[in-house]
C-alpha cells in the first residue's frame, strides 16, 4: 500500500472503530434494538482485503457483524446507523436492523442472521459474474465457527468444481459465542480444511494490515485471473463480547490483553508515526474529528429521521403488484 | 409448591432425568461451559461431564441427526436449537429421520428424542430470528408437539416427552424464559396430549397457547371487568395431536371461539382448530369462530412495525367484542 493509502486507510479505520463504539453507547441508551454484534479488533481484517479488492465493484456477503463490511463498500454511515435506529431512511429501510444491513448499489449484498447462510450465496454471485462475463469477484467473509456447518463443504466442492471467482475470508477469532475454536473444531487452522477439494487457501495475522494486504493481493488476483476460488485466513480477535448479552466469561482477560497489545489500529498509526507520515497529534485530530463526524451527522441523521409508516408494513413483502399483473391473474398485458 | 422461572423448570427437569437415567443426555450449541443462551442447562456441565453434556458445533443438521442416530440404540437425547430459526437446517433429520423411522421400519426402530427449540417474536430481532414455526412441526406424523405456557408445563411436558418412547418437539418462547410460576415440589408428568382449562367461563372460548395464552387471560380480564362477558381460557399446550375432545367440550359449553396465535394466519393453529370445530361442533356454534394472528410479513426489525406485526391482548378483546356485535 502506498503511504496516503495508509494513511486514508487510518483514518477509515478510526470510523469502523469509533462507529461500532457509538452503536454500543446507542444501544445502552435503548436506540438500538434486537441483537448487535460489533467488530472493534477485526478491522485489519476486512480493511486489508479490502484495499486489496475493489469495493463498490466487487460483490461482498457476510454475517450479522455487518457494518463494517457493509460501509467499507461504500455504504454511507449515516444510512447504517439510520438502520440500527430502525427509521425509514436506513439501509434497509428500517426493516432490517443491525444484522441485515445491504447496500445493493455498492455490491454489498447483505448480512445474514444463519450462520453459515452466505456461502452458497457467495457461489451463487460468483456463478452471475461467471455468466455474465464480468471481471468483478465475489468475496465471502465469514468467521471460523461457520465452517461447521454442512453447507460450508457442499458450497466448497461446488465453487471448485465449477471454478467459481470467489473468495472465501475467514474471519478466525477463536471463537463462536461462548466456545472456544479448540472446544467445537477438530482443526484449528481452517484453510487446511478446503484442501480436500484442492482450493488453494493461505493463512496470515489478521491485526497487522499490511500483512493482511499483502496476502490479500495474491487471493484476490487468484481469483481475479480466472483460476476459481480462494480460501484466506485471517487470525483475529473480536474485543467485545459475541453481542450485547455477552459477559465474555468463557475467556481471560489476559488474553484479552495479550490480543490488545497488536491492536490493528495502533499498528498502523506507530508505523506511520515512525516511518514520519504523520504525527502523534494528526492522529488526534483524526480521532477528534471523526467522534464529531459521528455526532454531527451520523447521529443527528438517525434521530432526526423518521420512522416508516404503519401503513407500509406490507410493503416489501412482494414485488409491486401491480407491475406483475399479467403473471398474477393470467391476463397478459 | 416452588415459585420458580421457566428456565430454571426447564434446567430441573433436565437435572433429575439426568440423575436418574445415565442414558439422558443434552446436546446443542454453548449448551454445556457456557450454560445455556437462555440457562435452560445451567450446571449441567459441571455436574454430568462433557460425554452426557454435549458442546455442539454449529451444525444442526449434523448434531440433530447424531442424537437421532444414538437414541436408535436407546439413548434419550435432550436436543436444544437455539432458536426455532435455526431448526430449518436441522429438519430434514427431525422430519425424515426421528419422525418416520418406527413406522419404515415397521417398528423396529424408535427415536426417542426430544428436540427443545426457543420460538417466537422477542424483541427486534429481525426477519431471520423472530420466526413462529409450530405449524411447520405440527403437520409431520410422527412428532409431537407440545408448547409450555407456564413454569409448570415447561417442567412436566420435559419429564414427560424425556420417558416417552415418541420424539417430541417442545416449542418454548424467547420472551418466556424469565416467566415465574408455580412448580410442584414433587416430581411432576405433565401430560403430552389433551389441554388445561387455564381459566373457566361461559360466553366464549379463547383458544391460545404457548404465550397467546396469557394474551387471552389477560383480554378475559377485561371482558369480565369492562363488558360483563365471561371467557373460558383453553390453553392448547399439545400442538399434536391437537384435543379435539377439550375443544369440543369447551364451545359446545360456549358456542363462541376465538383462536390466538403469534404465528401468522395461513396452515397455521387457528385454521386446524376451526377445522376441528367444524368436523365436531359445527351446530353449537352461535356465531362464525375468529382468529387472531400475526400479519403475513417478514417480521420487520423496526419496533413500531414489528408491533404493528403482532398481535397481543387487546386483539383477543376487540375480536370478542366484534363476535358479540360490540365493536
Ligand atoms: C444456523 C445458526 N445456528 C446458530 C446460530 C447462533 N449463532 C449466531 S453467531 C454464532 C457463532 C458464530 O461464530 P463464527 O462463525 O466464528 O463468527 P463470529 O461471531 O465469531 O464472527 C452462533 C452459534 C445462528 N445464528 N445460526
Ligand atoms: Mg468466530
Amino acid at each position: 500500500m502506498k503511504i496516503e493509502d495508509k494513511k486514508r486507510v487510518l483514518r477509515e479505520m478510526v470510523l469502523h472503530r469509533r462507529f461500532e463504539e457509538r452503536c454500543y453507547q446507542a444501544y445502552i441508551e435503548r436506540k438500538i434494538g434486537g441483537f448487535l454484534h460489533l467488530y472493534p479488533g477485526q478491522e485489519a481484517c476486512c480493511n486489508g482485503v479490502m484495499e486489496a479488492a475493489r469495493p463498490g465493484h466487487d460483490y461482498v456477503i457476510t454475517g450479522y457483524r455487518d457494518h463494517v463490511h457493509a460501509i467499507k463498500c461504500g455504504a454511507d454511515p449515516k444510512e447504517v446507523m439510520a438502520e440500527l435506529y430502525g427509521k425509514e431512511t436506513g439501509s434497509s429501510k428500517g426493516r432490517g436492523g443491525s444484522m441485515h444491513i445491504f447496500d445493493a448499489d455498492k455490491r454489498f449484498m447483505g448480512g445474514y442472521a444463519l450462520v453459515g447462510g452466505p456461502f452458497p450465496l457467495a457461489a451463487g454471485i460468483a456463478k452471475a459474474i461467471q455468466l455474465k462475463g464480468g471481471d468483478e469477484i465475489a468475496i465471502c467473509f465469514l468467521g471460523d465457527a461457520a465452517n461447521n456447518q454442512g453447507v460450508f463443504h457442499e458450497t466448497m466442492n461446488m465453487a471448485a468444481l465449477w471454478k467459481l471467482p470467489v473468495l472465501f475470508v475467514c474471519e478466525n477469532n477463536l471463537y463462536g459465542i461462548g466456545t472456544s475454536i479448540e472446544r467445537s473444531t477438530a482443526v484449528i487452522h481452517q484453510h487446511k480444511r478446503v484442501a480436500a477439494y484442492n482450493i488453494p487457501a493461505d493463512e496470515c495475522d489478521g491485526q497487522d494490515i499490511d500483512i493482511v494486504y499483502e496476502h490479500a493481493r495474491k487471493a484476490v488476483d487468484h481469483v481475479r485471473a480466472g483460476n476459481g476460488p480462494f480460501f484466506l485466513e485471517l487470525m483475529t480477535y473480536r474485543y467485545r463480547g459475541h453481542s450485547m448479552s455477552d459477559s465474555r466469561g468463557y475467556r481471560s482477560r489476559e488474553e484479552e490483553e495479550v490480543w490488545k497489545q497488536r491492536d490493528p489500529i495502533l499498528m498502523l498509526r506507530d508505523r506511520l508515526i515512525t516511518a514520519g507520515a504523520m504525527t502523534m497529534t494528526d492522529y488526534e485530530t483524526i480521532e477528534k474529528e471523526t467522534d464529531a463526524y459521528i455526532e454531527n451527522e451520523v447521529i443527528k441523521f438517525s434521530e432526526e429521521s423518521p420512522e416508516p409508516r404503519v401503513e407500509d408494513l406490507e410493503k416489501y413483502v412482494f414485488a409491486d403488484r401491480e407491475t406483475q399483473l399479467p403473471w398474477l391473474t393470467g391476463k397478459a398485458a | 409448591m416452588a415459585n420458580i422461572m421457566y428456565w430454571e423448570a426447564i434446567q430441573r427437569a433436565h437435572d433429575e432425568e439426568m440423575a436418574r437415567d445415565p442414558l439422558v443426555i443434552c446436546m446443542g450449541e454453548d449448551i454445556g461451559v457456557a450454560g445455556g443462551t437462555y440457562k435452560a442447562t445451567k450446571g449441567l456441565y459441571e455436574k454430568y461431564g462433557p460425554l452426557r453434556v454435549m458442546d455442539t458445533p454449529i451444525s444442526e443438521g449434523g448434531f440433530t441427526g447424531l442424537g437421532i442416530g444414538a437414541s436408535f440404540l436407546g439413548i434419550r437425547p435432550i436436543i436444544e436449537i437455539m432458536s426455532v430459526n435455526f431448526a430449518w437446517l436441522a429438519m430434514d433429520q427431525m422430519f425424515n429421520s426421528a419422525a418416520k423411522v418406527r413406522y419404515m421400519s415397521g417398528g423396529q426402530l424408535t427415536a426417542p428424542c426430544v428436540f427443545r427449540s426457543a420460538g417466537g417474536a422477542a424483541h427486534q430481532l429481525g426477519a431471520q430470528h423472530s420466526a413462529r414455526m409450530e405449524k411447520v412441526f405440527m403437520g409431520i406424523a410422527g412428532l409431537r408437539v407440545v408448547t409450555p405456557s407456564n413454569p409448570k408445563q415447561a417442567y412436566g411436558l420435559l419429564k414427560s416427552a424425556i420417558r416417552c418412547d415418541d420424539p417430541v418437539f417442545i416449542n418454548e418462547h424467547e420472551l418466556m424464559y424469565n416467566m415465574k410460576g408455580e412448580v410442584p415440589d414433587a416430581e411432576y408428568f405433565h401430560p403430552l396430549e389433551g389441554s388445561d382449562v387455564a381459566r373457566a367461563g361461559t360466553d366464549v372460548t379463547l383458544f391460545g397457547y404457548n404465550i397467546s395464552v396469557h394474551w387471552c387471560l389477560k383480554a378475559a380480564e377485561i371482558l369480565d371487568k369492562q363488558y360483563g362477558i365471561s371467557a373460558e381460557v383453553v390453553d392448547l399446550y399439545s400442538l399434536s395431536p391437537l384435543d379435539r375432545a377439550g375443544i369440543k367440550e369447551s364451545v359446545s359449553k360456549t358456542h363462541r371461539a376465538v383462536i390466538a396465535e403469534e404465528d401468522e394466519a395461513p396452515v397455521g393453529v387457528g385454521s386446524e382448530v376451526i377445522a376441528i370445530i367444524n368436523e365436531e361442533c359445527f351446530f353449537e356454534l352461535d356465531a362464525a369462530p375468529v382468529r387472531v394472528h400475526s400479519a403475513l410479513v417478514p417480521q420487520p426489525y423496526n419496533h413500531t412495525l414489528e408491533k404493528a406485526a403482532i398481535p397481543d391482548h387487546e386483539d383477543v378483546v376487540k375480536a370478542v367484542l366484534k363476535l358479540f356485535g360490540k365493536a
